[in-house]
């Protein structure tokens, strides 16, 4: 199939192979090991950070998940998280297309300028641009509400740059093909564009989607009222409650980490799919 | 060096100008579809970002401590930060960082990236194992390298002492507190490096391969020869992004060593961070700020110049 740039190496025989394997897997360990710890830690009642762990626990138990989920409106947490970073990610994949087929097929004087501040946006730190974003949102009446919370997401540099690096890869001369057949831009970009930056709209889909799911400041500063409150927050506001029960913050880990897995699995296969479908490759 | 010297053809591939020479009509028809295409992100930007930012440029000039009315006060805060030793301290602390940080993540990310596009066997179960630690929290990753670099009780230093290697003191020690960052952050965003290169080698056309390999090009040959150039936007989309971000760097700093020990990991957003929020000093934290625009500015822009000599666009 279309999905491999490097495979087939005939230079590399069955050694090469097993080496690649032991890499892989060694280091996959190495990525996967803290992430057991977190599971071991949440069934681990009572558990301790100051003492090296055990990898087996004494008496498991699935308490700290059944608490977290019945001590606080944990379920509305999570709906309030999806909610977000459901419309972020969708008007982000919206407004990164569009800007991307200006940046790579619209050209007009000033253009790269633009695209320059474009970028800069991303330049300076949040920590700073949070007091006047604050000030500016209070005024529009919109703290403390979803909205207020989304409209800072919506268009974000980081994406268009992404799509802009893949639109400029989709060859010309299919742009030119659909306008002798009489398309116009809105048409090139919805039916040939689009189809050919799959790979690209699969990856932003996962950015965009985790960029929200875990933002932590804007939304702390902005959803003042508990039942707006959205994940990372409330994990954090789990660590030093009465002392820090770390088998309920890491059952929390665990629950916030898993949607965000499930959708990049499932987004991996799609950046695959992509490639093979378009049958302009 | 200034935006303006930055020529739109300069970014992007050439391209026909498509408004010279055309009647008047159709040059107003082609200026609305381009701001159809370009206001859904241009308003929310504007609105969102260069509004505040113009605000923080204000709020430089100015004494606050967000309680108080603003004291305006011209240039001083820049002048003060200039002055103060501490200021190129903290630069070189976030300079240390990224020529630490990058080359690991970058090479490891494409590593891992060509390992994952073979027909590995259960790659997309590798491929969700590299990518697990992108989505977790640095408050948990933080926690987790803590304890695993612990100087007495942590696993990395009790497998050293196996070989008879007296590990260092990590984070508690600064001369290996920045090391110890540095570890981690690779750690967590190499299968962010990895699934940017991965999307852009699903896009590289296999028949340029197979042409290659029929004309006896072997596996190293057709890295350099083909993947690399075909892979070059990829590759210079991960360096751009990897620099902006690796001179904001704060989130792991905060979480591990809040800057410590003895201000060894002291970056600038966390400089600007306590000078914000512990200080009240919020003008000074915004003229940094600005300082810290200019400099990642200028490191992007020679960046997006120097591009032609090495980016090819299919």
């Amino acid at each position: 199939m279309a999905d491999t740039a490097l495979r087939k190496a005939p230079a590399r025989g069955i050694a090469g192979n097993v080496i690649l394997y032991v890499v892989v897997i060694v280091g996959a360990i190495a990525m996967f090991f803290p992430f057991l710890w977190t599971i071991i830690t949440s069934i681990t009642p009572g558990a301790s950070l100051t003492l090296t762990p055990s990898l087996i626990p004494d008496d498991p138990s699935l308490d700290a998940y059944r608490r977290l989920f019945e001590e606080r409106p944990f379920l509305r947490i999570m709906l309030n998280s999806l909610g977000l970073a459901v419309v972020t990610t969708l008007v982000q994949l919206f407004t990164s297309s569009t800007a991307a087929y200006v940046f790579s097929r619209l050209p007009f004087r000033g253009r790269g300028v633009v695209f320059a501040v474009y970028l800069a946006t991303m330049m300076i730190p949040l920590q700073v641009l949070i007091v006047p974003l604050f000030v500016e949102l209070k005024t529009l009446g919109l703290i403390d509400t979803y909205l207020g919370a989304l409209l800072p997401t919506f268009a974000s540099a980081f994406g268009i740059f992404l799509l802009r690096q893949a639109v400029n890869q989709v060859p010309r001369e299919l742009d030119e093909a659909a306008t002798l057949d009489g398309a116009g831009h809105f048409r090139i970009f919805w039916n040939v564009i689009l189809p050919n930056i799959r790979p690209a709209l699969a990856t932003l889909t996962v950015f965009a989607f985790m960029g929200s799911w875990n933002s932590f400041l804007w939304p702390l500063v902005v959803l003042r009222s508990p039942e707006l409150q959205t994940l990372p927050v409330a994990l954090a506001g789990l660590q030093g409650q009465y002392t820090t029960q770390w088998d309920i913050v890491m059952a929390g880990s665990v629950v916030s980490v898993l949607p965000m897995l499930a959708l990049y699995v499932f987004a991996q296969k799609y950046v695959i799919q992509g490639v093979a479908n378009s049958g302009l490759k | 060096m200034s935006l303006g010297s930055v020529r739109a053809g300069r970014f992007a591939p050439p391209a026909r100008d498509l408004t010279a020479n055309r009647p008047r009509r159709s040059r107003l028809r082609y200026a609305l579809v381009v701001l159809a295409f370009l206001l859904p992100s241009a308003i929310p930007l504007t609105a969102f970002v260069l509004i505040p930012m113009v605000s923080a440029a204000w709020v430089s000039l100015t004494k606050w401590n967000l309680l108080a009315p603003p004291v305006f006060v011209g240039f001083d805060n820049y002048a003060k930060l200039l002055a103060d030793p501490k200021t190129a301290d903290i630069f070189l602390h976030t300079v240390y960082y990224i020529v630490g940080y990058l080359p690991i993540v970058y090479f490891g990310g494409l590593a891992l990236a060509l390992a994952l596009n073979t027909k590995l066997k259960g790659r997309a179960l590798f491929r969700g194992v590299y990518f697990l630690p992108v989505v977790t929290s640095w408050i948990v990753v933080a926690l987790v390298w803590r304890w695993l670099l612990n100087p007495s009780s942590g696993i990395v230093n009790v497998a050293l002492g196996w070989f008879g290697i007296d590990g260092p003191g990590w984070w508690a020690d600064p001369a290996w507190a920045m090391p110890s960052i540095i570890i981690a952050s690779a750690w967590k965003d190499l299968g962010f490096v990895m699934v940017i290169l991965l999307a852009g080698l699903q896009a590289i056309d296999p028949e340029l391969l197979d042409a290659a390999r029929v004309d006896g090009a072997g596996w190293w040959r057709r890295l350099f020869s083909v993947v690399l150039p075909l892979l070059s936007p990829s590759t210079f989309f991960v360096i751009v992004i990897s620099l902006i971000n690796g001179f904001q760097v704060f989130d792991q700093v905060y979480a591990m060593t809040g800057g410590g020990p003895g201000g060894a990991t002291q970056v600038v957003v966390q400089q600007i961070y306590d000078l914000t929020f512990r200080y009240g000093a919020a003008g000074e934290a915004s003229a940094l700020s600005w300082m810290l625009f200019a400099v990642v500015l200028g490191v992007t822009v020679v960046q997006i110049v120097g591009q032609r000599k090495w980016v090819t666009y299919g």
